[in-house]
């Protein structure tokens, strides 16, 4: 028997990067708050000092700072006429567990989605033709444009202390920049960090194939920064321990460094720690939510009220919470009818390897320090002779050289193992760098997110199944991006390379990107989205989804960025237009 | 409580054969040769023993409720035994085969060539073992090899930074600020771990 | 004035059922007054010693350690029982102003009175109309745990005869009026000087080395805050000091420890006519006599060469390979007078537990520093202090491994 609480104006499922915004922006606009995290606290002292957070097998190999599946997983296949099974130890993606969520443990690559990003399909039909997209390819129109997006942009990079080189000021293409970005109001708050070698040769060579090379905007801090929030961040000092580590010394971005010294001391603000919400609380008629329910470590079940529920849990375990709740009609692939889990996606990378003479010393680097071109992205370029839809950028990234699990490939022919290895290691690990492609996935009627049949959590709940592969259009595509990849490695004059296409089936297994998206689908429509253009349910009206799980089709950029747009455009929302008149905020 | 180095070289998990064992196998894995020392010289066997004795053995995180079933490949590990156990039943079956095949010697007691052919043998589940999927078996192995040789000294492998030297990692620093603009410069500061720069220091407890 | 007696006592006789009620002292008082009370309470920071960690405002309870034992905080809430709710103005003074309690008992100088006597019968006035506005706490005073004959109260009839001169702040006509509201602040009630003066074997501060630097404690130092270029305030602006004061942190330095509780509670809270009158009149303070640690001291090549190898692999992160830290940020190394204070045991302790420097309202980022403890030996702590309080021009007294010893074993007992 769950115990009742006190009511709170607003409950947040989970305390990571888009529950600190909006618990910071509902607070200032007066509403009592509260977040509730299943982890634990964590502050940069003690629990990311720099005394012990460079250690690679704790937290890079043995998963230090992520979920673990033990407590939840989920299941996954590949297709619908296969059974899927449990995902039993982290691989693809590594989800976080803890205050401040993934936003600790990520590298910091932040970038803008394309203005056609947003209005795919749209675009896609008027430029290529309706036949152009596959009859089983369901991506769809955002619902809102990146003009409209383009303020709540400004103000993430802004909280965050972005280092990067503007590309295009209101219509007014800057040089150095990303000529293809869409246009902004202004700059980054501080200018890129600085260059690495391989950087700087990569940034040569795409001149040579006639490429339009940038830095790649960080949200590492090239100087000390103060936000508009008067949280102070110190300076990035390349110490090659982002992704997956969190950080020591207050450069990268994260709601610790960026929020939470604002956030905690306010009285209208509270959150729970080692928490579990299993549930969305429905009234009886199902479209009103009163509240959640959470298990704390002790086992015990307790019920929160709440005038507003907003999901901001991970990606997948959003809609796993809606599928759990009875939040929106479930989508049964077969039929093509429901909207809730539909449209999951996910992202295709790839990379070349490439062997230098030089020194490259890779053990310098920082999450987002890359050098990239945007040529190949979006729709940027011609698509019509090419026969896909998508692209993405292409980078030459230095995060570090972490010698167990940032090993660049060997020169080809080189054994796995043994003598021939281990000359290898010794003769490539400083000279070799890896140019990457960072591709787009479309949303497709086949890859989608359900309740598994079998499997269970440690609360007896089902877990969240995955179906999910790489179609023809994402190899095309990815094909297409590494043979230019290669174009450019090739230009850098190395001793050889190693062209790593990505073939065949997607995998649980390797490591890949924790991009994990939909599910909880934004749109115009009702019948093809969970949320509306506000992330607002459309089924019930006091319950918002916020991150990744609203993307209608994932682009060739890292999510971050736009997550965070979208958390401060419906923290406007809610702050301006729900508040007065709280209710549906566009009509079906 | 003020470190000092304590050399653990006792075993927690594994018995004196299992030791022979995972000792031949990760000499012919990361082999002492003209470069320099090996995985043995660096401690891997004492290592992979920790991690085995500890939770990553126990597969304390990872999800283990039934029912198990054999997947894709795309699917990942599928097995219901925990590392430990794998670890466990390989080597007695690894063991068993060499006896079988090789007039009762151990893989252990064999010499270089035949324990590299069993290596590559299990790696492309060319040998079949009576219960451990060889393939999980090898790349566990693997993984935990390559783990050992280039984690920091205070988990017990990398000892004196072997793995480091070998490669040019100089370890755990956080400072690149003004080194990193000097474009093929050899970085010459000693090599340092989390416990500073003696390669042999482990945590205590 | 006897009314006022009687009506406490029928107060006090009728129990619980009149422990609510206002306390006559504060009928007939206006709100200014208690504001004006709340910020001259901040001034003090009475918080700081009177609530314990996780007890309740201003109850007390608080350990304090002496040289001579424990002694406890008192409650000065206006619970009539337990806390001072039955005080009359002229008692509180006379504490105050006297370092005599209610029933004639004399209070040790772990209540600053040495310093308290020059606050003026208004400001303690006032300060009691606002204690007497705080919510009532019903929790008993611990006795004290001082070693004998101390804990024998009547002993420091003698203490003061020697070393107590009471009085209130008497303005220096020759200084403007900043500098004396300034010296009025820091000699009274800020009690600056009851941590930052070196004390005598019977915990007396030593009159003429105010100001220059004293133990705190628990292995905290509080530096000098005399014009000293070296260890001082010598090198800073009046600007910088309010900075310090006001935010917890300015470019050349943080509070941690003790200090940093002070900002916290207190200084963060004065007005800015206030904070500059304080830092005019330390900008004003005299320097004193050179102090023996500001001459170049020898610690063999050797041990600064290891010491150098230690910083460049555990402390570059923060405070970077020139020492000079990250301004508004990681306090710079070089140069500070912190860290060449004559007693090196804030930086030992710092260097093995790490600090926290405090939240604002200004600064609102708390920065911290991580505990070294588990990383380095007494030895490596001790070769460390040394090379950051002689590198970069910096100069100070030499670090044995046994200080660090002692230092890390007091703290491991819990604070020393």
């Amino acid at each position: 028997m769950a115990t009742k609480l006190k009511s709170v104006d607003v409950v947040l499922v989970g305390f990571g990067w888009t529950a600190s915004i909006l618990a910071q922006e509902l607070t200032d606009a007066g509403l009592q708050v509260m977040a509730i995290e299943r982890g634990k606290f964590r502050d940069t002292v003690p629990d990311f000092s720099t005394t012990h957070i460079q250690d690679e097998l704790r937290y890079a190999a043995r998963n230090g700072l992520f979920e673990e599946p033990a407590r939840e997983t989920l299941t996954f296949r590949n297709s619908l006429d296969q059974t899927a099974l449990p995902m039993r130890h982290l691989g693809s993606f590594r989800p976080a567990s803890g205050v401040g969520g993934a936003g600790v443990h990520w590298n910091g690559q932040t970038w803008r989605f394309l203005p056609t990003d947003f209005t795919i399909r749209s675009h896609t039909e008027a430029r290529y033709g309706k036949a152009f997209i596959p009859a089983d390819m369901t991506i769809q129109d955002w619902g809102v444009t990146y003009e409209e997006l383009e303020p709540y942009y400004d103000k993430f990079e802004y909280l965050c202390g972005i280092s990067g080189q503007a590309g295009n000021i209101q219509g007014n293409i800057q040089p150095g920049g990303n000529p293809f970005e869409g246009p902004r109001t202004r700059g980054y708050p501080l200018p890129p960090l600085k260059r690495s070698y391989a950087t700087v040769l990569f940034d040569k060579a795409a001149k040579e194939v006639g490429l339009k090379p940038f830095p790649c905007a960080a949200a590492n801090t090239s100087q000390p920064y103060k936000n508009p929030y008067g949280v102070q961040m110190g300076q990035c000092t390349y110490c090659g321990f982002c992704e997956w580590f969190a950080c020591g010394n207050y450069s990268k971005s994260s709601p610790q460094t960026t929020i939470l010294p604002a956030l905690l001391p306010k009285d209208n603000f509270s959150y729970r720690t080692l928490c579990d919400v299993t549930r969305v609380n429905l009234d009886s008629t199902g479209k009103r939510a009163t509240g959640v329910t959470y298990v704390d470590v002790q086992g015990r079940e307790f019920e929160q009220p709440a005038e507003l529920v907003i999901l901001c849990a991970f990606a997948q375990h959003n809609a796993h919470l809606l599928l759990l709740s009875g939040i929106g009609k479930p989508y049964d692939p077969k039929t093509n009818q429901g909207v809730t889990g539909r449209n999951y996606a996910y992202q295709i990378t790839s990379s070349v390897d490439v062997f230098l003479d030089e020194d490259m010393n890779p053990f310098m680097g920082a999450g987002a320090l890359g050098q990239a071109v945007d040529e190949f992205n979006g729709d940027n370029f011609d698509h019509g002779p090419l026969g896909f839809i998508g692209g993405g950028y292409i980078a030459l990234w230095t995060t570090g050289g972490r010698p167990i699990l940032q090993q660049r490939g060997a020169p080809t022919g080189t054994p796995k193992w043994g003598g021939g290895w281990k000359k290898s290691m010794h003769e490539n690990y400083l000279k070799s760098v890896s140019v990457a492609t960072h591709g787009s996935v479309m949303s497709y009627r086949d890859s989608y997110l359900d309740l598994d049949p079998t499997y269970r959590d440690v609360y007896g709940n089902p877990l969240l199944r995955l179906t999910f592969d790489f179609h023809d259009n994402e190899h095309k595509m990815s094909r297409f991006e590494t043979d230019k990849a290669a174009l450019i490695a090739k230009a850098m004059k190395p001793r050889s390379i190693n062209v790593n296409y990505r073939e065949g089936h997607y995998s649980i297994l390797p490591y890949e990107t924790t991009h994990n998206t939909g599910g909880a689908v934004m749109g115009a429509d009702p019948k093809t989205s969970v949320v509306n253009r506000y992330l607002q349910s459309w089924d019930v009206s006091n319950v918002f989804v916020m991150g990744s799980s609203v993307f209608p089709q994932n682009h060739g950029y890292n999510p971050t960025g736009t997550v965070g747009a979208l958390t401060y455009w419906a923290a406007d929302a809610i702050a301006t237009k729900y508040l007065k008149n709280p209710g549906p905020l566009v009509q079906a | 409580m003020a470190p000092h180095p304590v050399v653990s070289r006792t075993l927690s998990y594994f018995a004196p054969p299992e030791f022979a064992f995972i000792e031949a196998a990760v000499s012919r894995l990361i082999p002492t040769d003209e470069l320099g020392p090996g995985a043995k010289e660096a401690g891997v066997v004492f290592f992979i023993d920790q991690q085995i004795a500890g939770s990553f053995g126990r597969a304390e995180t990872w999800y283990m409720q039934g029912p198990w079933k054999e997947g894709t490949p795309e699917q990942g590990y599928q097995l219901k035994l925990t590392p430990a156990q794998l670890y466990r039943v390989g080597i007695q079956d690894i063991d068993d085969y060499c006896r079988r095949t090789f007039n009762k010697k151990t893989f252990a007691e064999l010499g270089a060539d035949d324990q590299d052919k069993i290596l590559h043998g299990l790696e492309t589940a060319e040998i079949a073992l009576a219960d451990a999927p060889a393939k999980e078996f090898f790349a566990m192995l693997w993984q935990n090899t390559n783990e050992g040789f280039f984690a920091d000294p205070i988990y017990g492998g990398n000892r004196n930074f072997i793995g480091w030297k070998l490669i040019g990692f100089p370890g755990p620093r956080y400072n690149y600020v003004n080194e990193i603009e000097q474009y093929g410069k050899p970085y010459t500061l000693p090599t340092v771990g989390l416990m500073g720069r003696n390669g042999t220091a482990v945590r205590k407890g | 004035m006897r009314a006022m007696k009687l009506a406490f006592g029928l107060a006090g006789f009728l129990g619980l059922s009149l422990a609510n009620a206002i306390p006559a002292s504060a009928q007939g008082t206006t709100y200014s007054t208690i504001e004006r009370g709340r910020y001259l309470v901040n001034a003090g920071d009475c918080a700081s010693c009177h609530t314990s960690q996780d007890g309740k405002p201003y109850a007390g309870g608080l350990a304090v350690p002496t040289p001579f034992g424990v002694i406890y905080s008192t409650n000065i809430t206006p619970d009539p029982t337990t806390g001072i709710g039955n005080w009359s103005e002229q008692d509180f003074y006379k504490a105050m102003h006297d370092g005599i309690r209610r029933d004639g008992k004399r209070l040790y100088p772990a209540f600053p009175y040495p310093w308290f006597t020059k606050v003026s019968r208004d400001d303690v006035r006032a300060i009691k109309v606002f204690l007497d506005t705080l919510t009532p706490v019903r929790q008993a005073n611990k006795p004290t745990e001082l070693h004998w004959p101390l804990n024998v109260r009547e002993v420091m009839a003698g203490w003061n005869e020697l070393y107590f001169d009471d009085g209130t702040f008497k303005p220096n006509p020759k200084k403007s009026v900043q500098w004396n509201r300034g010296a009025y602040l820091v000699e009274g009630l800020g009690h600056c000087g009851a941590c930052h003066t070196a004390t005598n074997a019977l915990g007396a501060p030593k009159t003429d080395e105010d100001l220059k630097g004293g133990d705190f404690g628990e292995h905290w130092y509080a530096p000098s805050l005399t014009s000293n270029l070296r260890d001082g305030l010598g090198g800073w602006s009046a600007a910088e000091i309010v900075e310090y004061l006001k935010t917890g942190a300015n470019a050349k330095s943080a509070p941690a420890g003790p200090m940093a509780e002070v900002v916290k509670n207190s200084t963060q809270y004065l007005s800015d006519v206030d904070l500059n009158a304080v830092a005019a009149y330390l900008k004003d303070f005299p320097t004193g006599k050179v102090m023996a640690t500001t001459k170049t001291t020898k610690i063999d090549k050797q041990a600064l060469s290891r010491g150098e190898a230690l910083y460049t692999d555990n402390c570059t992160g923060c405070h970077m390979e020139n020492g000079e830290g990250l301004a508004q940020v990681f306090p710079p190394l070089k140069g500070s007078s912190a860290v060449q204070a004559e007693i090196p045991d804030t930086v030992i302790q710092v260097v093995l537990s790490g600090a926290k420097i405090p939240t604002t309202q200004d600064k609102p980022t708390g920065f911290a520093m991580p505990a070294f403890d588990w990383k380095l030996d007494d030895a490596e702590v001790a070769d460390l202090v040394n090379y950051i309080r002689n590198a970069w021009g910096n100069h100070a007294s030499p670090t044995s491994a046994d200080s660090v010893s002692k230092v890390r074993r007091d703290l491991e007992d819990g604070g020393g």
